[in-house]
């Protein structure tokens, strides 16, 4: 699950740093505020703890031993943000210093494990915990599934990482210049040995530690970390000033967006049935296929879907609208508006049911 | 693994505790290496993080074999004239190579393109891209391997985080960090202790299930000392006057021989992406 240097191309590793960092800053800046002068101290031990139990062999049914990640009982403990920032913590001291994991791809394996993991096992657990109070058994299944569920999702992320390697960067002779095997080798070869040895082992950790907290030490799981349980727990004027900064870059990315339109030609794999009738579109079709010629009449599936739905921002190019560049504006605002809507309608709902929770418990 | 779970427990345990060990002394160890004399470690930490991690990029961007290879053969020669005994670099050359090997080999015969044998019976062909790419991850691995090494060996673990703060890391996280390596070794220590006292008190045979509660009661026991230590180190810090705001002490100092070797470590990198491209 550690990817070492090499396997991954600079490019990917630099893209997976960039999608990292707006979820550090955040995490940062959350955990900061809830802990305040805590957070040193705090931050450094649940790093520590979760450096520590990545090396506990634990045997398994079969005679095999695993070892966990902690992905699925850091977030349970501290909460999504602080398991992001202690994983991440506890990963960049096992690759500066133990040698495990890569320094080029510390941020791809921070995003796999403890961004995707802590997000997903975090998920999981609420929805399967429910408003069960702190003692019930239905924690502890939850906690299970959780970690199951997020030790298998980072190492299907990590698969894809490896999986896109052969299809993007080779040398001139055709060799990959990376992991060199595509993703109907990597997601399998990466998922069998999760889906049975390393998620066993994060299951049987992640259940048998929340059952072991119940017995010994419920506060821990109430609230450990003095972080709140979730993101929607804290003051809407607080949460709005985290949020700031990525309002500002949210707002300055739509401005952007015309720039789009200096980029020529479809995306691949995302030409219109009538392309294929169209010469030059079809010369771009070929030029980005590596000079694959496409076929000469649209596959019959794509002509028949295409025509079922006619999206009312086609193009980005709304037809009462004149100006392209307005146009695109306009499509991103809409967009933007639309899963703005969307989240805020879940958030709602999450903190509803959050609200009854902490009620019931 | 045994079939005798008395067996299976001694093992399980053993096996714990020894890479408990083998964590805290390998630190141990490099902290003492890193205090000796050489051209290493006589550079300033932020050169050496800076540069060392430029030829990492380089290996990494280079799409030429020769490259990685001529990255490697500096790395040595600089691992040589830094003191650094054999059988410190050794070990982990073997060990990257398995790890690496034991994935590049299939490689070997699933990557498609031109023939250079086929393996009679299981029908099997070694091709020349198959080759390349099996080369171009094990030499990845083992010049980054061994630069990681040239870093962490020849400089204290303080001053490698502390020259975190020249790719602008928040100070808070510099701190954490330290924080987080320190209490590391305590946790291990503790951990350690844990499995030993439990192995001293066991006689008899425990079933796979008693083994795994001893493994995950161990965990609940290590995060609750865990949390109730952040709490007294809190209030340590607290009474020593830390009220949230975080300084590092110890600023480096550039020296003509560190600018000098900033400019060779920029330049070697710098030539070896130019010339891998």
């Amino acid at each position: 699950m550690h990817i070492p240097d090499g396997y991954l191309s600079p490019t990917t590793c630099a893209a997976l740093y960039g999608g990292a960092a707006p979820f550090w800053y955040v995490a940062l800046r959350r955990i900061r505020k809830a802990l305040h002068t805590r957070l040193v101290p705090r931050l450094s031990l649940f790093s520590a703890f979760c450096f520590v139990i990545m090396m506990f062999n634990l045997p398994l049914p079969g005679g095999t031993t695993g070892h966990a990640v902690g992905v699925g009982l850091a977030p349970v403990v501290l909460g999504p943000w602080g398991a992001m920032l202690s994983l991440s913590i506890a990963l960049v001291i096992q690759a500066l210093f133990f040698g495990d994991g890569g320094i080029t791809a510390i941020g791809a394996n921070c995003f796999n494990m403890a961004i995707v993991g802590s997000l997903v096992s975090y998920g999981v657990y609420r929805a399967i915990a429910g408003r069960s109070p702190l003692v019930s058994g239905r924690r502890v299944v939850a906690a299970g599934i959780a970690g199951y569920v997020a030790i298998n999702a980072a190492a299907f992320c990590a698969a894809i990482e490896f999986g896109i390697q052969p299809m993007l960067y080779r040398d001139a002779a055709g060799a990959p210049l990376y992991c060199p095997y595509p993703l109907s080798i990597a997601v399998p070869a990466m998922m069998i040995g999760h889906l049975t040895v390393a998620g066993l082992a994060e299951l049987f950790v992640s259940a048998g530690v929340v059952g072991f907290l119940q017995r010994s030490d419920l506060s821990l799981l109430r609230d450990a970390s003095g972080v709140p349980a979730s993101v929607t727990d804290e003051e809407p004027a607080t949460a709005g000033k985290v949020m700031r900064p990525l309002w500002v870059a949210l707002g300055a990315l739509m401005i952007l967006t015309p720039l789009g339109i200096l980029a020529g030609g479809a995306a691949w794999g995302e030409w219109l049935a009538s392309e294929y009738a169209d010469p030059a579109a079809r010369q771009q079709i070929a030029a980005s296929s590596l000079h694959q010629a496409p076929p000469g009449l649209p596959p019959k599936g794509l002509e028949r879907l295409s025509s079922v739905w006619t999206a009312p921002f086609a193009q980005y190019a709304p037809p009462y609208v004149r100006s392209r560049a307005f146009g695109y504006l306009l499509s991103a605002m809409f967009g933007v508006g639309l899963v703005l809507l969307g989240s805020l309608a879940a958030g709602r709902f999450l903190r509803g049911r959050a609200r009854e929770e902490a009620a019931g418990s | 693994m045994s079939g005798r779970p008395g067996r299976r427990f001694g093992s399980f345990l053993q096996h714990t505790i020894e890479s408990l060990y083998d964590a805290t002394s390998r630190v141990m160890y490099a902290e003492s290496i890193s205090r000796d004399t050489g051209l290493l470690q006589s550079l300033d930490p932020r050169v050496k993080l800076a540069g060392l991690l430029a030829w990492i990029l380089a290996a990494a961007l280079s799409a030429k074999l020769w490259v990685i290879a001529a990255i490697l053969v500096l790395a040595v020669f600089l691992a040589g004239i830094s003191r650094l005994p054999l059988a410190l670099v050794a070990p982990v050359w073997v060990s990257a190579l398995t790890f690496t090997g034991a994935i590049a080999v299939p490689a070997i015969f699933l990557t498609p393109g031109s023939s250079l044998y086929h393996v009679p019976i299981v029908d099997w062909n070694v091709t020349r891209q198959g080759l390349t790419t099996a080369a171009y991850l094990i030499s990845r691995v083992e010049t980054s391997a061994t630069i990681v090494l040239l870093l962490v060996f020849t400089t204290p673990w303080t001053h490698v985080l502390k020259a975190l703060r020249i790719f602008r890391v928040p100070i808070v996280l510099v701190v954490v960090l330290g924080m987080s390596f320190r209490y590391i070794l305590l946790l291990l220590e503790t951990a350690s202790e844990m499995f030993e006292s439990r192995q001293s008190r066991t006689v008899g045979k425990l079933s796979g299930d008693d083994q795994r509660r001893l493994a995950v009661s161990s965990v609940g026991v290590l995060i609750t000392k865990a949390y109730q230590l952040s709490g007294e180190v809190f209030l340590a810090m607290h009474s020593r006057g830390f009220r949230g705001e975080v300084y590092v002490l110890h600023e480096f100092r550039m020296y003509r021989r560190d600018w000098t070797a900033l400019a060779l470590f920029g330049a070697l990198a710098g030539g070896a992406a130019w010339a891998g491209h």
